[in-house]
């Protein structure tokens, strides 16, 4: 599986990574081999097996809703890069 | 008596008891070692010796008081991606060069619930993507063995501190080998629990269904005696599982005599190095000689899809995990822009490094429209194959053997231009993680005056069977009492 420049700028846009041109010539060929090592799966007879996304029995988990005290306000702004009052600051989402 | 940087827990603990020894005596002497030593193998992130000394004066009036548990007052260092309220916690990385956690990691408040003392945050590799250290954005920790080998990785910085008697014992995490190969590499004892074993509350996710926090040790006993503090349920964590948690020390037999060891041929690998096959091979013998009754022919069919199925879940769920780096809430933040977007992408840009964005972008890719069955889902069926292995095969066999990875450590820079050479030296350790089985490395001889690691994988929550193989075979062998001197 080769990637073309086109692919690798599409990918870091969906990830929101910018990505400089020096890292999609870089990342086209690197990626491009891994893929290629991912070939062997298509080697694996998976029909029919259900997929597993973790390893242990365990079902859907509840537990009582039960307030508890939790972090005060300033503990949780303590490391906003830029704050104004009680939110976090951000630029112009609409431009 | 030795220098008490040179104690195991089990020693310290035996000394603080009977008061011929402070917690206080050892954490300053810890202290002065690590400090004096860490210039050459920079293992740390952080030394914390201002809130040790706080931590170890709490621990003797603790001890005075009556309450002195194994690891009360004991010193060890912590992988910087635990998070530790007030202190700050990297992950190795730019992105959080200056992220102080306003609150503890689980296993961060079972150490402080027993009065444990913190020396320092290890360095790793960033966001313990990595198997050398070569990946933290600050520096590389040396392998105290050799200063110009790397450590391992991703718990590097905790495995060369254990191994340096630079402090009692660390804690790492392991997503796909994590601690077992960083443990073989500096030749001490390494733990990757069961899945849901230890809470991973405040452990900052790499890739969810895999990481597991785990303790690195000086030996067997040592390692046990963390197990016992830091596994349970925890609520916050709806992975953990609700099981008790045994005293781990009980399985601490040197008798193995009907055990039921198997050695999976799949393991040893092509383009292993033959003097540490050997070795493997010497150990398994011993254990023989011990009673174990080997079997030398047991497959596992599916370990060769092993690889490409975890370069892509972890990737995958790594690429979803770190979406939450954009710069708003707390880490780096590039905000020389007036667009938001700009700034969401420049921060990813400059707050992480090459390996993380390569992950970032192999995830990506694997979750995208149109791959996302010929990718991911397909890994996670394979990932079925790979864990029916291991149920099958723990059917008839206690524990399994094999090598914690094909080498022993390799030169600092040798692989870092090459990721696929790199992924390679977790070949032996990332189907255990993808499985969710409990795994263990010991030290099991020396190939060029490097260390050996030896794995023993047992069933789901089966890490007493571990413990007690592999203590078994390390009373019956010098190596655990090896040590580096560090030039």
């Amino acid at each position: 599986m080769k990637l073309t420049d086109e692919e690798v700028r599409h990918i870091a846009l969906l990830a929101r990574l910018g990505i400089s041109d020096n890292e999609v010539e870089k990342f086209r060929t690197q990626l491009s081999n891994i893929l290629e090592n991912f070939d062997i799966l298509s080697q694996a007879d998976t029909e029919g097996l259900p997929p597993t996304a973790q390893s242990i029995a365990l079902d859907n988990i509840y537990r009582p809703d039960e307030a508890g005290p939790s972090l005060t306000v300033d503990e949780v702004m303590a490391n906003a890069p830029e704050r104004e009052e009680n939110c976090f600051k951000v630029n112009a989402v609409l431009e | 008596m030795k220098d008490l940087h040179r104690l195991t827990i089990h020693e310290s603990h035996a000394l603080l008891k009977e008061k011929k020894i402070s917690s206080v005596e050892l954490t300053r002497a810890v202290l002065k070692y690590l400090e004096s030593i860490d210039g050459k193998i920079r293992a740390c992130m952080r030394i914390t010796a201002e809130q040790a000394m706080v931590n170890a004066a709490a621990a003797d009036k603790a001890i005075a008081e009556g309450r002195c548990s194994p690891l009360t007052g004991v010193p060890a260092i912590i992988k910087d991606n635990m998070c530790t309220r007030g202190v700050t916690t990297t992950c190795s990385s730019k992105m959080l060069e200056n992220f102080v956690p306003p609150y503890n990691a689980h296993v961060i408040e079972k150490l402080n619930s027993v009065n444990a003392v913190m020396a320092g945050k290890a360095n790793m590799d960033e966001f313990a993507m990595g198997s050398s250290t070569e990946n933290s954005a600050f520096f590389t920790t040396r392998n105290p063995w050799n200063l110009d080998c790397v450590p391992g990785g991703s718990s590097g910085g905790s495995a060369a501190a254990v191994a340096a008697d630079a402090c009692i014992y660390a804690l790492g995490s392991d997503t796909g080998g994590s601690i077992r190969q960083p443990a073989g590499f500096c030749g001490v004892v390494g733990l990757k629990p069961t899945y849901g074993r230890v809470s991973r509350f405040g452990l900052v996710a790499f890739a969810s269904s895999l990481d597991q926090i785990g303790p690195l040790a000086k030996d067997v006993t040592d390692a046990a005696l963390i197990m016992n503090v830091i596994s349970g349920h925890d609520k916050r964590d709806s992975t953990t599982v609700p099981l008790e948690v045994p005293d781990y020390t009980g399985a601490l037999k040197p008798d193995i005599k009907g055990l039921r060891v198997g050695v999976p041929r799949e393991y040893l690998v092509e383009g292993m190095q033959p003097a540490v096959r050997k070795a493997i091979e010497d150990a398994v013998k011993k254990l023989e000689e011990l009673g174990a009754s080997v079997d030398w022919n047991v497959s596992l069919p599916n370990t060769r899809f092993g690889l490409a199925a975890y370069y892509i879940l972890a990737p995958s769920e790594a690429s979803a995990n770190l979406a939450r780096y954009d710069g708003v809430k707390y880490g780096y933040s590039y905000r020389e822009t007036t667009s938001m977007w700009e700034s969401m992408e420049k921060t990813k840009q400059y707050g992480f490094g090459a390996e993380v964005k390569r992950r970032i972008m192999l995830g990506t890719y694997a979750l995208s429209a149109g791959y996302y069955d010929a990718y991911y889902l397909k890994a996670q069926k394979v990932r079925t194959l790979i864990r029916r292995d291991f149920d099958l095969a723990f059917e008839k066999y206690d524990v399994l053997v094999t090598p914690t990875s094909p080498t022993v450590a390799f030169k600092i820079g040798e692989k870092a231009d090459d990721p696929v050479q790199m992924y390679l030296s977790d070949v032996c350790t990332l189907p255990i993680n993808i499985a969710g089985v409990p795994a263990i490395s010991i030290p099991a001889g020396f190939v060029d005056g490097l260390p050996v690691g030896m794995q023993f994988i047992g069933k789901h929550f089966g890490e007493e069977t571990l413990l007690q193989a592999a203590y078994a075979y390390e009373q019956a062998t010098p190596w655990h009492k090896q040590k580096p001197s560090i030039a």
